[in-house]
């Protein structure tokens, strides 16, 4: 009798998600039993994976063959410290918005609950299959049940016309993404094609390719995945999906599923097919500060706030494919301390999207909740009645904002190290321009801060732009526990760099054979050396936090804390009204005057002596009337050519069979 | 290891302690250009006391965040002023942050203003916001060019060694600083709402900025927002002073030194304070968005910098 691996129990716990979503078909008509005995199991199994993931950082690789799938290719399966931190990113991310999600659905009947709940679980074990696959089939097998299971999420609401349209556009992209991986994977076998086990991982690991063929994989891979990731321009399903999706929903395909992408670009590029050349990792870059600031930009001038959510996704994405394309850089060129740099960068950004990310999005979801309303410019003032949803997702929003002492800025900061220390890269322009394109990292990271102020500003703060809004009721107490442990993540992920870069190393070190120097010690994080930089998050939180108090006391007790209250001053304007704060499209206007030449912008103003004005401005993404409507109608026209040869009448479709078998002969008896 | 906490506590204080006196100095110098009668030089400490006496008052609706806001703004500009060397090199705060997390903790104390400007939701508040993160995002990717150029010559980001290289090992002028120096002026003038990007002294709804997110302060709230505003300015000039002019900060552990680096910083502080008013009252402020243009070419010039090291220092 074996030992029972890690392998094996990560497997147990796929299968036991998968029971659980048999179990809720079972118990359609118990809402009660569903939210509070299906969803905590289901949180279980993935504080179980967490676990196991990190257990598997520290473990050698194991592998497991299963006597399911093809006749020669049964399901492969293997956990190595890659597969692990990404099954730790799924495990903690799942735990935290399970228990959102025991709240969030309390109001919904029996039957519906019961189909979400088993897409639910079935989502889980995808994602955590994909996580686990180790040949080519049980991969593209994982890949369509997580696919299919988060459209079939997306249209829990499929009564709603755009919400069809919207799981059919994410249906769409996300196939043709996988079809591009299917050619990846089809040039990408092991040396003896004509066997099925040729498309097993180890096969293609210990098989090389030529240059050339090389080549084409790592682009049909960076296409399909990048379709999953949402890599400008195949983004545009990402701003209609994750609105379209319930909360919880959106929380988990922004911050988990969006990252099997980067699993997948990891594994195949770094793993499978090996010791990429510069110029992908070029091409990497580029993309990616391209989606880095083409997502923020657009972030910036929305008005729904789970739109603006997911191009904030899209921004965060761009990010992790720069650095990225940074990693394959410097591995190429022979600077492995530079690439371990960058590689943990990206898988910290990654942790760390997957944290503030579900935490922004379930907080939006307890805000639907208490006020029935997504346009931000209907919100405002929540802080005053829902304060602990407020104040948790503050923190939400500093760390996305990148500002330290928390977690966005550890990774932010990582990778802006590796940008500056480029000098000495072999090729020249290289040396030059990527210092360049470190601009434009601070630029997309500054304009997170400008979303993120106007995201927190026009919902939580000022006056409540409808009078509604004074009914507003805080979240229930599953929801705020959710909202306390991711927030509770961000504050830690920012604090201990040192310990975290050291549990990454075995990740790090897998792919690249090479671990990150880290010259600090548990205070201070020092990438490298120590004589180049360093930064301690616990001194600058101690630090500010001591002055805050220390000023508060001493100047309450030097002089007095005297307060009263008054209505606003407002530079002595005395009729102060909700309406005067800026809106969200009054928040975005200086983005969009200076980033006009990205967008299509379409607005409606109301004459100024317009007894009942209206105003409508919109903002369009040009890469969907460029790129986007040209194939569709190019689609529609190839059809209605083709709908040429239907007349209804038998006759013409004996002719094309034969015709068809005739010219099968022709080429058959050759 | 004391006489570095105690060297670092010093700094601080003095900092702290100096810092509304080179906002008085910059306020004296621009009276006698523009031909006014100065006001005294420590009018800004009278006016901290003023403040500190009075009773605050708040709106109706202000949160907590309203009030917390200024003592943690305060709090980021302590901090931000204990890590610049000033006098002392290499003490102990220093590694706490490099120049890019000194950009994240001025973004934090941003940040917290805006937020806070945005909390009773005037239509003042909100403008000032709107304006402040505008110009934050334009002028950070020109001051991380800046700060790129400056530690391409001694390989580090920390400011300690870029003092240490500059001042204690060679002495040698870089074309590169130059550009960066000039590049550095212009992106401090956009941080610090000075003119000709933003007018410190204007209360015009048109104008202004940082003006119109502190509208509603007022008492021992507005005293600490005035001094963080003090701070960062005298952070920013000692940050200048640290990469591009540091000769005569003390080297590490050298207590000798410290006359003469109290004598210097005291004299750098008075020319470029005078500097400051001179190029405040020959230039007027521009128009909001003009700020791209101006910001850009501070980007440009840092690039400019960084080719030239490039192709002439290497």
């Amino acid at each position: 009798m074996p030992e029972t691996t890690l392998l094996d129990w990560a497997w147990a716990v796929v299968l036991y998600w998968l029971g659980l979503a048999a179990a809720s078909l079972a118990l359609q008509t118990q809402a009660g039993l569903t939210r509070w005995v299906v969803f905590p199991l289901g949180i279980l199994g993935a504080a179980a994976m967490a676990v196991l993931g990190a257990l598997a950082l520290a473990s050698p690789p194991t592998q497991f063959i299963l006597p399911i799938g093809l006749p020669e290719l049964p399901f492969h399966l293997r956990l190595d410290a890659l597969s692990g931190f990404f099954l730790i990113l799924l495990g903690v991310a799942s735990s935290g918005v399970g228990i959102y999600a025991i709240g969030y659905f309390r109001h919904m009947a029996a039957g519906p609950l019961a189909v979400l709940s088993l897409w639910y679980h079935l989502f889980l074990a995808g994602m955590a299959l994909v996580l686990l696959a180790d040949d080519a089939y049980a991969f593209m097998v994982a890949w369509e049940l997580m696919a299919l299971a988060s459209y079939f999420l997306v249209t829990t609401d499929h009564k709603i016309p755009d919400i069809r349209r919207a799981g059919f556009l994410y249906l769409l992209i996300a196939h043709v993404g996988a079809v591009a991986l299917l050619l990846a994977f089809g040039v990408l076998h092991g040396s003896d094609p004509a066997r099925m086990a040729a498309y097993s991982f180890d096969a293609m690991r210990e098989n090389t390719l030529n240059p050339a063929w090389a080549s084409v994989t790592f682009l049909l891979a960076l296409f399909g995945f990048g379709a999953k990731a949402g890599l400008v321009p195949l983004h545009v399903w990402l701003p209609e999906a994750h609105p379209a999706a319930p909360s919880p929903v959106s929380a988990l395909m922004s911050g988990v599923m969006l990252k099997t992408a980067i699993y997948g670009l990891l594994r195949v590029s770094l793993d499978l097919i090996g010791a990429p050349p510069a110029w992908w990792g070029t091409v990497a870059l580029s993309l990616g500060l391209v989606t880095a600031l083409y997502g923020v930009i657009f972030a910036a001038v929305q008005s729904d706030m789970k739109r603006l959510l997911a191009w904030s996704s899209i921004e965060n994405i761009g990010f992790i494919i720069a650095a990225f394309g940074l990693t394959l850089i410097f591995h190429a060129d022979g600077k492995g301390a530079l690439a371990a740099l960058t590689l943990t960068a990206l898988l910290y950004h990654a942790l760390n999207h997957a944290l503030f990310k579900s935490l922004l999005f379930v907080g939006t979801g307890s805000v639907l909740h208490a006020t029935g309303e997504r346009r931000m410019g209907r919100l405002g003032g929540l802080i005053r009645f829902m304060p602990w949803t407020a104040w948790l997702m503050l923190l939400g929003a500093l760390a996305i904002a990148g500002l330290p002492p928390l977690n966005g800025f550890v990774s932010e900061w990582l990778l802006l190290q590796a940008f500056l220390l480029t000098p000495g890269l072999t090729q020249p322009y290289l040396n030059m321009a990527i210092p360049v394109a470190a601009a434009v990292v601070v630029l997309a990271a500054a304009l997170a801060a400008y979303v993120m102020v106007k995201f927190y500003g026009v919902i939580f703060l000022g006056q409540p732009r409808d009078p509604e809004l004074n009914e507003a009721h805080e979240a229930g107490w599953p929801e705020r526990l959710s909202m306390l442990g991711l927030a509770a993540g961000c504050v830690v992920l920012g604090l201990v760099p040192s310990q975290m870069i050291g549990w990454l190393n075995p990740v790090v070190e897998a792919l690249l054979q090479q671990t990150l120097p880290n010259d600090g010690n548990w205070l201070m994080v020092a990438p490298l050396s120590a004589q180049r930089a360093s930064y301690a998050p616990l001194v600058f939180l101690a630090v500010v936090s001591a002055i805050t108090l220390l000023v508060f006391f001493g100047v309450k007790y030097v002089y007095h804390g005297r307060v009263r209250r008054a209505a606003p001053w407002d530079c002595g304007y005395p009729e102060l009204d909700a309406r005067m704060q800026d809106s969200a499209e009054g928040f975005g206007q200086p983005i969009r005057l200076i980033f006009s030449a990205f967008m299509r912008v379409e607005r409606i103003t109301p004459d100024p002596f317009d007894r009942q004005p209206q105003y409508r401005g919109d903002s369009r993404d040009k890469v969907w009337l460029w790129l986007y409507q040209p194939i569709a109608a190019a689609a529609a026209w190839l059809s209605a050519q083709a709908s040429r040869l239907q007349h209804g009448r038998i006759q013409w479709y004996l002719i094309y069979s034969f015709a068809t078998l005739i010219f099968l002969l022709v080429f058959v008896t050759r | 290891m004391t006489t570095g906490i105690a060297l670092q506590i010093g700094q601080t204080l003095l900092a702290l302690v100096l810092a509304p006196m080179l906002m008085g100095w910059v306020n004296v110098c621009r009276a006698w250009l523009q031909g006014r009668v100065a006001p005294p030089l420590l009018q800004p400490y009278y006016n901290l006391r003023k403040l500190f006496h009075k009773d605050a008052v708040l709106a109706h609706d202000a949160t907590r965040l309203f009030r917390f806001a200024p003592y943690i703004i305060f709090a980021c500009m302590v901090l931000a002023a204990g890590i610049v060397p000033t006098l002392a090199n290499d003490l102990p705060f220093s590694p706490a942050a490099d120049v890019i997390a000194l950009v994240g903790l001025f973004a934090l104390a941003r940040v917290f203003q805006a937020l806070a400007a945005l909390d009773i939701g005037t239509a003042f508040g909100s403008l000032g916001a709107r304006r402040e993160m505008l110009i934050a995002f334009l002028a950070e990717p020109a001051l991380l060019m800046v700060f790129f150029t400056a530690s391409l010559i001694s390989q580090s980001t920390e400011l300690p060694h870029i003092v240490d290289r500059l001042a204690h090992q060679e002495f040698a002028l870089y074309p590169s600083l130059a550009f960066a120096a000039v590049a550095f002026w212009m992106v401090s003038t956009a941080e610090n709402a000075r003119i000709p990007v933003d007018n410190p002294t204007t209360h015009l709804e048109l104008t202004m900025i940082h003006e119109a997110m502190v509208l509603e302060y007022s008492a021992r709230h507005l005293a600490m927002i005035e001094w963080a505003v003090a701070l960062k300015l005298f952070t920013y000039s000692t940050l200048g002073i640290a990469l591009f002019l540091p000769w005569g900060i003390a080297p590490a552990g050298d207590l000798n030194a410290l006359p003469l680096a109290l004598l210097a910083l005291a004299l750098k502080l008075a020319i470029g304070g005078a500097a400051l008013a001179l190029l405040e009252t020959v230039n007027a402020k521009m128009r909001l968005f003009r700020a791209p243009e101006f910001l850009g070419t501070a980007f440009l010039l840092a690039v400019l910098g960084m080719l030239t090291h490039f192709l002439l220092e290497v």
